[in-house]
């Protein structure tokens, strides 16, 4: 006897929309058993992790700022993955346009250089992020390398490589030698949305960048393209389409909106250059990307519920006294459930009995 | 069914509330921490602190902590969580806190901050440090007393002043004991990832190296050495159980002490915002007994310990000649001053190796 795994003849639309429903309420169920064994109240822990953080205004700004890089990267995540192009460095690109970005920073600071900065910046951290990721794509397509490992190890590249300049030429220099830059001038910094919040213009756009992957996947021949080649790439070549191309165009943008991404975070919340300036944004963002279902609007919601579940997991921490590994059992028990329920909305288990007469002749 | 989980849910929501409500007018303390508090090292020392702390104030005081907290963007956040929750106590125990922990101090002027091993202070936000690099000293004399091949090896977390002062002294005492004493030095570029630091005491090992020191978090390397039947020195925490064969001595952190004594300060409202940078006399870290070792390098060891407490002694006494062979200018009198080592970022001569980004 055998369980297996099949694909279900048709998807059931309304278990489509209940799934992700059902993952939390299985997660309810399994964290109220977990809170229960550790002799916490279960119902003031969920509340702490689901509810309080929706209550008010400062952790819902929280929870827009957690979000909005994880959603930036994970749109140009969602284009590679759909068009079949497998970019597992957004991180590194993150790094890099981060870096670029700082540079006119660094290299205006103090010097009243006028409104011109932070866009330049933005623009600078794009080009800066695409450019990283062309390496990889031109691999892939010129020699047939690998993306997923050159895109992975030109992580580390970005990563010593942004170590180097906050310890060498970059170094705040009153900073008694700490590996940082000088704080950036105000005309270098993303402006803040409402006074003594953190919520910042990166917020809104990441909203317009949703807002034209969701124009370009769903009104445009450009989007048609890149569904197409990834879903079926022989069809699409007998069209006309070309692959490889799309391979270059989906990295240099996924690479442009992660270094976006990067700029932002250090124009904005950090507001200097410093290592470890993401705790892991551009892996975390492929995990929004496939939550997400590499739909604009899902991810956009994967990314919210996400952000919201690290900042419930610290308000459970201070309220509740929650250890820290008991936060991420629960953000893992809700992934878990979460991809567990829509891998069964298109799949099955079934028992095979295996044919006894086929056993008895073998034998 | 239904009503009896009903009743249930009420009892259980009121008893939090009762519990909220009594812990209402004890003065709430928070610490952040960098790594998980079972680290056995830095943060696990913090959260000893806190637990003195939590015995010796606990009628009067409520303590909450957070940790694992990266030193990047999350850290405001996790900072100003612990202010909306009601702290008005906050220690801030890494050195990649700085800034954020600024940011939230110029935000919330009636609460008081304590920030560990930084430099930037505000009316409301205090720092303290320990003049580590005294025990390094000890550890120095030690380690070239004990290494038969007259190589010591160095596990480097960032290369920051307060790391290589801590080089630096090392290899002053060393070489007032063997003049020709080699070190070699990996630097990890992390506070805390035992992985790394094992593979960098393997590689000191192999190359030579028979005594290893450290300026990470983690015991990773101490079991190293006492794999391989090498000697090492603890950091931060007592790490003998990890290499009773192998460990020497360990810098302890004892910020109890320190902590209760800012707390009562706060309680009787004389807090005020200062930068404390104790050394072995003021109790903000010890060293473990002295161990693995033959009883006159023992009495050296303790008699070098008594000599820096009473003063007498110190480990950046001039001359200092640096490695470019010139003589460091002596601010301080008969040794260097306090902004120089705060500030250090040159290493001694006799170190083989140039400063990473220098």
């Amino acid at each position: 006897m055998q369980l297996v795994l099949e694909k279900r003849a048709e998807r059931s639309n309304a278990i489509a929309l209940v799934s992700p429903l059902i993952a939390i309420g299985l997660t309810i169920v399994t964290m109220t058993i977990l809170f229960a064994i550790l002799g916490k109240n279960p119902l003031l822990a969920l509340q702490a992790y689901f509810i309080a953080p929706l209550t008010d205004g400062y952790s819902l700004q929280e929870i827009a700022v957690k979000a909005t890089p994880l959603v930036m990267i994970a749109i140009g995540l969602s284009l590679c993955y759909l068009a079949n192009a497998w970019n597992i460095g957004a991180e590194g690109q993150f790094l890099i346009g981060a870096v670029a970005g700082s540079w006119i920073a660094v290299k205006t600071q103090g010097t009243d250089a006028g409104a011109w900065v932070l866009p330049a910046m933005l623009l600078l951290g794009a080009i800066g992020g695409a450019l990283y990721a062309l390496i990889p794509a031109i691999c892939k397509v010129k020699f047939g390398a690998s993306e997923i490992l050159t895109s992975l190890m030109l992580v580390y590249v970005a990563d010593l490589f942004l170590d180097y300049l906050v310890r060498g030429p970059w170094r705040d220099p009153h900073g008694f030698n700490f590996p940082t830059t000088a704080e950036f001038d105000p005309v270098a910094t993303v402006p803040v949305l409402i006074e003594g919040g953190r919520l910042h213009l990166g917020s809104i756009i990441a909203l317009l960048v949703v807002a034209a992957a969701a124009v370009l996947l769903g009104r445009t021949i450009k989007g048609f393209e890149i569904r197409v080649v990834g879903a079926a790439p022989r069809a699409a070549r007998f069209g006309g389409f070309n692959a490889n191309q799309l391979i270059i165009l989906t990295f240099a943008v996924s690479g442009a909106l992660a270094g976006l991404a990067g700029i932002i975070e250090v124009a904005g919340p950090i507001g200097h250059l410093q290592p470890g300036i993401s705790p892991g944004y551009g892996f975390t963002a492929i995990i929004v990307a496939f939550l997400g279902r590499l739909n604009p609007i899902g991810i956009l919601i994967a990314g919210l519920f996400l952000a919201l579940t690290f900042i419930g997991g610290e308000q459970a921490q201070i309220a509740m006294k929650i250890p820290l590994d008991v936060t991420k059992v629960f953000q893992g028990i809700l992934l878990f459930y979460v991809l567990a329920c829509d891998s069964l909305i298109l799949y099955r288990f079934r028992l095979v009995f295996p044919n006894r007469q086929v056993t008895r002749g073998t034998g | 069914m239904r009503k009896t989980l009903l009743a249930l849910a009420t009892g259980l929501l009121l008893a939090g509330s009762v519990s909220a409500a009594s812990a209402a007018d004890k003065l709430k303390v928070g610490f952040i921490y960098l790594g998980p508090i079972g680290d056995l090292g830095w943060t696990y020392q913090h959260d000893q602190g806190r637990l003195a702390l939590e015995k010796e104030l606990g009628d009067k005081i409520e303590t909450t902590y957070l940790e694992n907290v990266p030193e990047g963007p999350d850290a405001e956040r996790a900072i100003e969580q612990l202010v909306r929750a009601g702290n008005k106590l906050i220690f801030t125990t890494s050195f990649g806190y700085m800034d954020p922990t600024l940011k939230v101090a110029k935000k919330y002027p009636n609460v008081h901050f304590e920030h560990a091993t930084g430099y930037k202070r505000d009316k409301n936000m205090s720092t303290y440090s320990s003049k580590w690099y005294q025990g390094r000293y000890i550890q120095g004399l030690i380690a070239a007393k004990m290494s038969k091949t007259g190589v010591l090896g160095y596990i480097g977390s960032f290369p920051i002043p307060e790391v290589v002062s801590g080089i630096n002294a090392t290899i002053l005492a060393a070489q007032t004991i063997n003049p020709n004493i080699k070190v070699k030095i990996i630097w990890a570029n992390t506070w805390f990832d035992p992985g790394k630091e094992a593979d960098a005491a393997k590689a000191l090992v192999d190359q030579g190296a028979d005594v290893i020191m450290q300026h990470t978090d983690s015991p990773a390397a101490m079991q190293i050495a006492a794999e391989r039947g090498k000697l090492a020195f603890g950091q931060d925490s007592e790490m003998i159980k990890f290499g009773p064969k192998a460990q020497l001595t360990s810098i302890l952190d004892t910020w109890g002490p320190y902590y209760i004594a800012r707390v009562k300060a706060e309680l009787d409202g004389t807090w005020k915002s200062e930068d404390t940078w104790g050394g072995l006399d003021s109790h903000m870290f010890a060293m473990a007994p002295y161990t693995n070792m033959p009883d006159d390098v023992k009495k050296m060891a303790e008699d070098a310990q008594a000599a820096i407490t009473a003063g007498k002694l110190h480990p950046f006494k001039c001359p200092v000649v640096g490695q470019d062979g010139k003589e460091v200018e002596c601010k301080g009198g008969d040794h260097l001053d306090d902004g120089q080592i705060l500030g250090m970022n040159f290493y001694v001569k006799g170190i083989d190796d140039k400063i990473p980004g220098k």
